[in-house]
């Protein structure tokens, strides 16, 4: 009796989950990953003739609840139109009568890996600020991510980031003018219902880590792009605790300043209501801190103003010094 | 405020306070009048050539290269004209001059309110 070798056995279970596409239009080349809803495959379009990825559902049958999230998740990315969300090409059935849907392939690296890359504050903040301005977007369109965390986000080979997995995103409710009445968009359904618990620890809201995952709005994506900067700089998930977020902000080093640790807690906030109420207003106080400016997430001393309006016109403070050593040197000198 | 006036309004106060510092040099003191309106319209001048390029031309190295330029080639005619003892200040005239249209330069970059683009 011969046993077959691991790698033999590994090729052919390989071979055996490739999903079989009722038309010949894309050919699968090799698995690119595995999640909790589907597998991603690189495949060939033969008649555009070029590589794109495809995602499969991973449900046992074609009316299974991880079916319909993977066609949520497609209807929902080719509604998000944003050069930081993969587009979606094309999507149909497989021969077992299970979805799957076409998208471009990223090349890169997932932000859990780019990230020790990003040694300076600037590097860092220009990748989460691409982050959040995508999520700003989708939460104009009314979705909110619920997922986002390092291994959701791609940084291509030049530079361009995209937010991933939209699997699990929540699609809100938008009220009629008119009638006063809440309904969903064409063919999308809210996408969870009560006492679910998605997500993922560490990266997730309190409400999302409680189970109420259905009334997770856009507040719950700020907190985890909070998570996500508060990674950025520790390396770490972010504690529950606001007191040990301090604590591990100031214990890295270089540590960031008060008003980006400002930031991140408020994002953290417990409370959805202490956070910014949507990944905009996150922004808007990002930029205000990339130009030096005063953010709402931080109420300064005037001794904090009178430093960082030193530090930001320090050009104009210096050419005013050396303008007045300069006299009074040539007052002495005389 | 738009930033050829702010140029004017900050080159016409530097200036006169310029002027002013003349006070700490005895040889001088008697005509201070005479100096500190000099230094003003000095200022004045340099102020509003700098802001009216701050307002055509956005750009922080190249404000405060003009303005070093433009106040460094007006403190060198000052500086040019003999004083009553017939000595030339050029260091304490052209250097704290030039670093006035510094200043000048960055704070009409930096502040005021420059030209809108018009729309297409």
């Amino acid at each position: 009796m011969t046993w077959l070798s691991n790698d033999l056995v590994e090729r052919l279970r390989d071979v055996a989950s490739r999903p079989e596409l009722a038309s010949d239009r894309y050919v699968i080349l090799r698995p690119i990953g595995r999640g909790g809803m589907g597998s991603v495959y690189a495949a060939r379009d033969e008649q555009l003739g070029r590589e794109v990825a495809i995602k499969v559902s991973n449900a046992a049958a074609p009316t299974d609840d991880l079916d319909q999230r993977l066609r949520q998740e497609a209807r929902v990315l080719a509604r998000l139109e944003h050069p930081g969300i993969v587009p979606v090409h094309d999507a149909g059935l497989l021969e077992d009568g299970r979805w799957f849907y076409v998208m471009k392939l990223v090349r890169g690296k997932t932000l859990a890996d780019h990230a020790a890359s990003l040694e300076h504050e600037a590097a860092r903040l220009v990748v989460f600020e691409r982050v959040a301005e995508t999520v700003a977007f989708a939460h104009v369109a009314g979705i909110v991510h619920r997922d986002l965390k390092p291994s959701n986000v791609m940084v291509g080979q030049f530079g361009e980031v995209l937010v991933l997995d939209w699997g699990v995103a929540r699609v809100l409710a938008r009220t009629d003018r008119e009638s006063g009445a809440d309904h969903q968009p064409d063919g999308l359904i809210d996408g969870t219902s009560g006492g679910t618990r998605m997500g993922t620890a560490g990266f997730m809201a309190p409400e999302q880590a409680h189970g109420d995952s259905s009334n997770a709005g856009p507040p719950a994506d700020v907190y985890a792009l909070g998570a996500l900067l508060f990674w950025m700089w520790t390396g770490s998930a972010a504690p529950p605790d606001l007191n040990e977020v301090s604590r591990s902000l100031g214990a890295v080093s270089p540590a960031p300043s008060r008003r980006l640790a400002a930031i991140v807690r408020k994002c953290l906030s417990h409370a959805p209501a202490d956070r910014y109420a949507t990944a905009a207003e996150l922004m808007d106080d990002l930029a205000r801190y990339r130009q030096g400016s005063s953010v709402s997430a931080h109420r300064e001393t005037t001794i904090e103003r009178a430093g960082r309006w030193l530090v930001r016109y320090q050009t104009f403070v210096w050419l005013v010094l050396a303008y007045l050593v300069m006299r009074v040197a040539f007052a002495f000198l005389r | 405020m738009k930033k050829p006036v702010l140029g004017l309004l900050l080159g016409a106060v530097l200036g006169a306070f310029d002027g002013l510092t003349a006070l700490a040099t005895p040889e001088v003191a008697s005509q201070i009048v005479g100096i500190v309106i000099g230094s003003t319209l000095k200022g004045l001048i340099v102020g509003a050539l700098v802001g009216w390029y701050a307002y055509r031309v956005q750009s922080l190295s190249k404000g405060l290269l003009v303005g070093l330029v433009v106040a460094a080639f007006f403190a060198f005619l000052v500086a040019a004209m003999p004083q009553p003892d017939g000595r030339h200040y050029w260091v304490e005239i052209m250097l704290p001059g030039s670093i006035v249209g510094l200043i000048v330069g960055y704070a009409t970059q930096k502040f005021g309110e420059g030209r809108s683009i018009p729309a297409r």
